[in-house]
């Protein structure tokens, strides 16, 4: 058994290996002079699965080669910006390089760790600017967000539960342990108005003390990890990058709440996060920090994992727990708030990771702190997923009430290919899609639910003017007909029917009743279904018909896709550039093109079977689609 | 427990605090439709027709699940509600066989009552159904999947004997349907036909298959027996037209009483002018079998013959 004084004593040992790395957290320092090198290489989801492992081992030997001294190399949790992939920092300067491929390690080594020499063609492209080297802080993508879900992702070893512990890690459980009643604990997290990160944003601090409140022999404290939102990654990197900080805040929830037992539910999807979990619950036992008698306070907490079998509908709290005991993940009716019955029909704290990721520095730093950053109505930060037509896709935190546009634009780096913005989709299939005109929206929760779309669990997909608003509406409800439990009538049968709709239209089929019939559907599917899965389907759709009706209205009336997207509704043309050179009218397996040689040529577009055949053909690129 | 008074359509009324929405309209005479709510099974708040309009409250409510309040005002049938329930129907014509007219259940089902109720109608559409499998293989209890609106009432009640939980939900979304065990048929599967499931479903999706073709609903006089062979004593109706009794099927499966097919059977046999043919299953294969048999009495009925052939012998020859 551990006790505070013990942790205290880690903490100073295991800081004295880290310095280099841990100028990270202080960018002042960055640059300065200390006693080791640090080579950090991104263990991010990305990354990880780019060989990380190999590239570290080849540094490891190729330092060991070159006789060099006090330089680690570690590979952390994941940095965010996964577009550039695998990503190397190298420090006390905060080089960064990006893209790095095995082959790469000894060019690096031997210049810039030997020769103190930085490899211009492997740096970062947004870490050179006007001929300056930029530390990887100063990079555009990292310079206006700010780190508490993700603090210690990207700094420290994943495996290391000393490192956790080194940057304060289950100093707050020792602080609740030992210096607050529970009372206090649920003040705190009430005055620092912590919402939800899964989605809904209800206050943490309430829901803990409804729990705390109620009496009962067994409570239960849930940490909802069934991430499914496509896109979505940021529960899985704080989970792979930084497993202790769940454990903490959901030791800590125990002990506010009265609870001795934990449940992890995280999809059997993520084998990564598992395995990683794993290997924290285990050290975090073997150190006193879970199990009987926590570091010595007589307060006993224990965790375990459930696997879930991937089911997007479990990430509703009430199928969550309807499959942890045992049953078919499908969600009940809330007869009693789960606080008071949840598993196993005891009070029951359900929490996203992000929010448990958040417990700690509340505690350490205190509420004040808290709300300091971010906005009144939502305190703190938000994990972004972005991704789509987006120049830096990867993982974003940022406080809250930043705007969309910061987070695409001097974030996320703009579109690609200089193509134009059109909407970004946030809160995955349950939200919607927000057009230019609110680029400027505050990111908090109120503001995103008035423009339509929901924070949700903080997917963010850029769409840009080739991507078609109604195949967009269709792709999330696609998803979400697969994903419905099938127990509740509207989401069963009404989403189908939408999505057959939506598919009708993008073939070119649809009717102008058809739209009458989608805002029909949508009120009844919203207003009547049983859980959030259901009650949110139609967000795509009805935010796509609210913003974009014209495009919806082209396919109906018009046949025609304006993003140019729609297979079915594309033609083909041939334009003024044509030379008559023949090739189109040859390789069209079906000859719908005809003209005379050295003369334009035309397409018979009833015949066409739009193959795109002539236009790959076509030396001088006179054919176009539209 | 405390009582609390609420107005259901401008009428008051008194319950115990807990009582949902649904039993409390009771108590006034007003009938919330409902597809998947028993008062003997567990709340699952699946068909969403009981949609209610609670004041004070932004979305609608389910009876079935909504525990009342003191001075709780509730509209069961107001604009929106009766919108709600209308889409709702709709969404389940759209996916249901229009065999009304010679649907076995035609009379007796709830989907047939609720639509002509909210006037909604069975309409041609070319979108997905669900798939015409129907299980023939028991004697007993015939499945139409393309009936079932997964109501779950059959779960539900097959689970609530512990060694039987033979019914469950298969699959998902659109595609979900009511298997028995792996998705056997209900002859390979470990169905003992007690027919609970039968006297649940509100549709044509379980029928009991000695009753097809034996007359329509509303052409039964129907008496009501208690089963004689335990002491549960289980319901069951004897259903007679023109004067014969030509069926016997088990009433709703209520406090605890399990239902079974021995039971079911010795009732036909006392009551039926003219039983049908019984069977029995054996190794995953329904068989036809003497009635001695079905009704386990067989030894019985040999012993008794004995002992009063011996009897009768003494008597003679003394």
């Amino acid at each position: 058994m551990m006790t505070v004084e013990e942790l205290r004593k880690i903490k100073e040992e295991t800081l004295k290996h880290m310095e280099s790395k841990l100028y990270k957290l202080d960018k002042e320092k960055i640059g300065q002079k200390a006693t080791n090198r640090h080579v950090l290489i991104c263990g991010g989801p990305g990354c990880y699965s780019s060989n990380v492992e190999e590239i570290k081992e080849r540094f490891v030997e190729k330092i060991a080669e070159k006789g060099l001294e006090n330089v680690e190399v570690s590979i952390s949790g994941c940095f965010g910006l996964c577009e550039s992939g695998p990503n190397i920092e190298i420090y006390p300067d905060g080089t960064f390089y990006s893209r790095i491929k095995i082959e790469d390690v000894d060019e690096i080594v031997e210049k810039h760790l030997c020769q103190n020499e930085i490899v211009e063609r492997l740096l970062n492209e947004d870490a050179k600017k006007e001929d300056k080297i930029l530390p990887v802080h100063q990079v555009d993508f990292y310079k206006k967000q700010e780190k508490i879900a993700l603090r210690n992702c990207g700094i420290i070893d994943y495996n290391s539960i000393e490192e956790y512990i080194a940057l304060d890690g289950y100093h707050a459980l020792a602080k609740v342990l030992t210096e607050m009643d529970r009372g206090e604990v649920i003040e705190v997290m009430k005055k620092s108005n912590l919402r939800g990160r899964g989605g809904a944003g209800f206050p943490t601090g309430r829901k803990w003390e409804t729990a705390y409140k109620y009496e009962a022999d067994k409570k239960y404290v849930i940490c909802n990890a069934d991430e499914g939102d496509p896109g979505a990654f940021m529960d899985r990197s704080i989970l792979e990058g930084d497993p202790h900080s769940v454990l903490e805040g959901m030791a800590i929830c125990g002990y506010a709440v009265g609870s001795d037992q934990g449940y992890i539910y995280i999809r059997a999807e993520y084998p990564v996060a598992v395995k990683r979990l794993r290997t924290a619950i285990k050290q975090a036992r073997e150190k006193g920090l879970l199990g009987k008698n926590i570091l010595g306070t007589g307060f006993n907490f224990d965790i375990e994992l459930r696997l879930g079998a991937g089911a997007f509908v479990c990430g509703e709290g009430t199928a969550l727990m309807e499959s942890i005991e045992g049953r078919r993940g499908m969600p009940r009716p809330k007869v009693e708030r789960t606080a008071h019955k949840g598993l196993w029909g005891k009070p029951t704290i359900i929490n996203n990771v992000e929010t448990f990721a958040n417990v700690a520095p509340i505690i350490l730093k205190g509420a004040d702190w808290f709300r300091s950053i971010g906005t009144e109505d939502s305190p703190g930060t938000k994990v972004f997923a972005l991704g789509g037509k987006v120049k830096n896709t990867g993982l974003v935190e940022v406080p809250m009430g930043t705007t969309l546009r910061e987070i695409i634009f001097d974030i996320g780096g703009g579109t690609v290919g200089g193509k134009k913005f059109k909407a970004v989709q946030t809160g995955g299939p349950s939200g919607g899609c927000i057009p230019e005109e609110f680029l400027d929206t505050p990111v908090d929760f109120a503001s995103l639910s008035k423009i339509g779309s929901i924070m949700g669990s903080g997917g963010m997909i850029v769409l840009d003017e080739s991507d078609c608003m109604v195949d967009i509406a269709r792709f999330f409800l696609d998803f979400t007909v697969d994903e419905s439990c099938g127990k509740c009538v509207p989401c069963r049968e009404g989403t189908k029917r939408m999505l057959e709709i939506l598919e009708r239209i993008t073939e070119g089929e649809g009717t102008p009743e058809d739209l009458d019939r989608l805002e029909s559907l949508a009120e009844i599917i919203t207003s009547s279904s049983l859980c959030g899965l259901g009650q949110t389907a139609a967000n795509p759709v009805v935010s796509t018909l609210k913003y974009f009706r014209e495009e919806y209205e082209a396919h109906v009336y018009e046949k025609r896709c304006p993003a140019g997207s729609c297979q079915a509704l594309l033609q083909y043309f041939i334009t003024d550039k044509c030379i008559g050179c023949t090739k189109c009218a040859r390789n069209c397996p079906v000859s719908a093109i005809s003209g005379k040689v050295k003369e334009k040529h035309v397409i018979d577009t009833e015949t066409c079977i739009k193959c795109g055949a002539c236009m790959e053909a076509c030396p001088v690129g006179a054919i176009i689609k539209k | 427990m405390a009582n609390v008074t609420i107005t259901i359509d401008s009428k008051k009324v008194t319950v115990p605090s807990g009582t949902f929405i649904i039993e409390a309209a009771k108590e006034v005479g007003i009938e919330i439709p409902a597809l998947c709510y028993d008062p003997n099974l567990e709340v699952v708040g699946a068909c969403r027709l009981c949609l209610v309009e609670v004041e004070g409250s932004r979305k609608l409510q389910t009876a079935c699940s909504t525990k009342v309040w003191d001075g709780m005002v509730v509209h069961t049938r107001s604009e929106r509600v009766v919108k709600a329930r209308k889409e709702i129907l709709q969404l389940l014509l759209d996916n249901h066989p229009n065999d009304c007219l010679t649907c076995q259940k035609a009379g007796e089902c709830l989907l047939q009552k609720y639509a002509y109720e909210y006037d909604v109608k069975f309409r041609e559409h070319d979108g997905d159904r669900r798939p015409a499998l129907v299980d023939t293989s028991s004697p007993y209890i015939l499945k139409d999947d393309s009936k079932c609106i997964l109501c779950g009432k059959c779960v539900r009640t097959c689970a609530q004997v512990a060694d039987r939980q033979v019914l469950t939900f298969a699959n998902r979304g659109f595609n979900t349907r009511i298997v028995a065990d792996i998705d056997l048929s209900l002859e390979e599967s470990s169905c003992v036909s007690c027919n609970r499931c039968v006297t649940v479903c509100p549709v044509g999706a379980l029928l009991d298959k000695r009753l097809m073709g034996k007359g329509r609903p509303w052409e039964f006089e129907i008496k009501e027996v208690k089963c004689k062979v335990c002491e549960y004593g289980c319901d069951f109706e004897v259903l007679s037209r023109n004067g014969k009794n030509v069926a016997v099927r088990a009433k709703a499966p209520s406090n605890g009483r399990p239902l079974c097919l021995k039971g079911r059977l010795t009732t036909e046999f006392i009551y039926l002018d003219e039983p049908y043919t019984p069977y029995k299953k054996e190794n995953g294969e329904f068989k036809e079998t003497t009635w001695k048999e079905a009704l386990g009495l067989d030894n019985i009925i040999e012993k008794l013959l004995d002992k009063e052939e011996i009897s009768t012998g003494v008597e003679y020859n003394g």
